[in-house]
């Protein structure tokens, strides 16, 4: 669409990164945290952070729905598709790692492991193959827990089930804020995970953290607008919550999808590869919908599996605490064509990302 | 993952709709989460159109940013 090239134009973005200089404080280093592999992947591949005063920082937290699947719930994926279940997933869960093997080796060895564009094609193929069972590995944020929504209200056939996966983003923030040392002094909240959920689930981070939040879109200068906003608030002494993404992101969000989710999924506790177990940060389908949860389904419950390889930083990188480039396997052992841990795996992983933008990655 | 697309509705068929991503990729998407017309723009994210985005808003915020750059900077802040 036509003013897509509008929000990458040049000369708005110099514009913008003068009034970031001159808001910018001189001393005090600034901290920004993202949660959104897309985001990251817009400040990486346009090289924004060389744009920004020097001490004026922009780290990556959990923002890659794939990399925080935990080892376990891979194995249970495993498990179904050694037993003969056909496995649906997105791409990028493929190559994550399990306990010993990913979804990729156990097809290699064998099992039926497809991709599929989204959680539909699945419902279609179990449709046409009725003389197989089927799974969807339901993984993503909040952008993605409607799609699963939707198919599990409407009568999916009686093979197929899901291995829900989803997560939801805020807990994961509000953890930020608890790390040690991580010191954080505002949030770029997602673009796509707040067209669902909107602006409320945020209020939070300015009332009861002082944390400056402003949801911000995908283009780059959506990104340097967000910073440009999160900067003047703490220039103004204030912590507030902003929408940068207006043309997308509602207030409310998008009341019809949240219904779904509410109808379809309980929220519960969650395990997050590398960063442990937090409460309230995972859906799981509501009881009415059991026969269609996986694990209710064919027995098949890994409580706890290997989440992090040795030598592996994955856990530090997820939550922002170090770069991809201070793992002393990045780019070494550890490689998008030979990945060690998950957030090499998907394309919105930080490691990824990084590696494959490797000219404009350095600040 | 989060990833998500705009695409123009081209055709509406129910539930479903026919999508132009641009230069002629096409594809059905289930439109079942949001109220899009022909002709709108909406933002599809795994076969799913999550939200509608509005092309004026969008103008306007463009335009609201140079005119607040402007303005601050008259101010010399």
């Amino acid at each position: 669409m036509a003013e897509k090239h509008r929000f990458r134009d040049p000369e708005l973005a110099k514009k913008i990164v003068q009034k970031i200089q001159k808001v910018t404080p001189k001393d005090e280093p600034v901290k920004f945290c993202h949660v959104c592999g897309t985001h990251e992947w817009t400040i990486t591949h346009y090289g924004l952070r060389s744009l920004l005063p020097r001490n004026v920082e922009v780290i990556a937290g959990p923002g890659c729905p794939v990399c925080i699947v935990p080892a376990a719930e891979i194995d249970e994926a495993v498990q179904l598709a050694q037993k003969g279940v056909v496995i649906t997933c997105f791409g990028d869960v493929l190559r994550v790692p399990g306990s010993n093997v990913s979804l990729l080796e156990a097809k290699a060895a064998g099992a039926d492991v497809r991709v599929v564009y989204g959680v539909s094609d699945a419902v279609e193929m179990a449709t046409r193959e009725q003389d197989k069972e089927f799974a969807f590995s339901a993984v993503g944020f909040e952008t993605t827990a409607p799609s699963t929504a939707v198919e599990a209200l409407g009568k999916p056939p009686e093979n197929f089930s899901f291995l829900v996966s989803h997560r939801l983003i805020p807990p994961a923030m509000e953890l930020l804020l608890g790390v040690g040392d991580l010191n954080i002094s505002g949030f770029i909240a997602p673009g796509h995970v707040s067209a669902i959920i909107g602006m409320k689930p945020y209020e939070l981070f300015p009332r009861v953290y002082r944390m400056p939040t402003v949801v911000a879109g995908f283009e780059p200068i959506d990104v340097l607008m967000g910073i440009y906003m999160l900067l003047k608030q703490r220039a103004e002494g204030t912590a507030r919550l902003e929408n940068e993404y207006s043309r997308v992101v509602k207030w409310e969000g998008n009341p019809r999808a949240l219904e779904v989710m509410e109808r379809a999924f309980a929220v519960t506790g969650g395990n997050w590869r590398g960063i442990g177990r937090l409460p309230d940060s995972a859906l799981k389908l509501r009881d009415e919908l059991s026969a269609f949860d996986a694990r209710e389904k064919y027995g098949v419950h890994v409580e706890q599996g290997k989440d992090i390889l040795l030598g592996c930083e994955c856990h530090l990188v997820i939550i922002g605490k170090i770069k991809p480039d201070e793992c002393p396997m990045f780019m070494k052992a550890c490689t998008p064509a030979k990945p060690v841990g998950a957030c090499m795996v998907s394309s919105e992983g930080t490691c990824r990302v990084w590696a494959k933008n490797t000219a404009a990655q350095k600040i | 993952m989060c990833l998500a697309i705009p695409a123009r509705v081209m055709r509406l068929d129910g539930g479903k709709a026919q999508v132009d991503f641009g230069e002629g990729v096409l594809r059905d998407v289930n439109v079942t989460l949001v109220d899009a017309k022909v002709g709108d723009y909406v933002l599809v994210h795994a076969g799913y159109a999550i939200q509608t985005v509005d092309e004026e808003d969008a103008l306007e915020t463009l335009a609201l940013w140079k005119e607040i750059l402007a303005a601050e900077k008259e101010q010399g802040s």
